[in-house]
């Protein structure tokens, strides 16, 4: 499922405009240790995290991560922004929390 | 052959903005030059760990990286504190990072392991007070 399709279909906010909307999500991954999510996240994974540093932007694009999702609202630092739209990497928040976000993913991807 | 690309990188110490920059600077270019997709991403995660390390333990370095038929080469030197203890470092888990440095998601004490593990020759050298070089390379040829 397409980045934009998926955002709609679970009421997310995209902070990153129209940037990498059509990137596909394959499937969901959630973690906030960095090294661990360098060796375990796949490539069109959505990942889900409370860092909001700059710092998951190259992970992302290291990774070619599909998007980075925000649960129970955290919010973004302004670099962090910058640099993924920059790079095309899409970010997304919400209100949910993790558990809410991937059981409801699978719910859209099966 | 001769024919190999070599590439230089400085890596700041003070901006962790622009941590990351050159390991997806090679990935980059790795894509270009049409290399194996999974090769690309084992050079990814050990570049990427060792320039980490390079500005969360050591103020930043330099990074060399050489690219031929063969293989990819990474040389990341920095002139920070160094390691007492090499063989303690390597153990998953061990981390000297600050609080503050893992709040933001790194000081998981997987990064050396994990440039080991990724790496089909990994190096490492350090000096205490005088800095520290970690050498990578992955074969690109089955
Ligand atoms: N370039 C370096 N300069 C000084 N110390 C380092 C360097 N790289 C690694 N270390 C030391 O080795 C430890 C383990 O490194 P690593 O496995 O990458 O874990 P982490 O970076 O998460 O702490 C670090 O916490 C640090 O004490
Ligand atoms: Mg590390």
């Amino acid at each position: 499922m397409k980045v934009k399709e998926f955002a709609e279909k679970l009421d997310m906010v995209i902070l990153t405009g129209e940037k990498g909307l059509d990137k596909e999500i394959k499937k969901i991954y959630a973690c906030d240790l960095l090294s661990w999510v360098m060796s375990h996240a796949c490539k069109n994974d959505a990942w889900v995290t409370v860092l909001n540093h700059v710092n998951i932007v190259a992970v992302a694009v290291l990774l070619e991560i599909s998007c980075i999702i925000l649960p129970e609202g955290v919010d973004i630092e302004e670099t962090t922004l910058k640099k993924a739209i920059e790079n095309n990497i899409p970010i997304l928040k919400t209100n949910m929390d993790t558990y809410e976000i991937c059981w409801r993913t699978h719910e859209i991807l099966r | 052959m001769d024919n190999s690309l070599k590439l230089h990188y400085e890596i700041p110490g003070d901006d962790f903005a622009l941590a990351g920059e050159a390991s997806s600077n090679v990935k980059k270019i790795l894509t270009q030059l049409g290399v194996n997709p999974a090769i690309i991403k084992r050079v990814s995660i050990a570049m990427y760990e060792a320039e980490i390390n390079a500005v969360i333990h050591a103020n930043g370095g330099t990074a060399e990286v050489e690219i031929d038929s063969n293989k990819v080469t990474i040389i990341i030197k920095d002139e920070g504190p160094g390691i007492p203890d090499i063989e303690l470092a390597m153990q998953e888990g061990y981390s000297t990072a600050s609080e503050a440095v893992r709040e933001l998601g790194f000081g998981a004490g997987m990064g050396l392991p994990n440039i080991k593990k990724y790496s089909d020759n990994f190096e490492i050298e350090s000096i205490v007070g005088k800095g520290t070089t970690v050498k990578i390379e992955v074969w690109l040829k089955p």
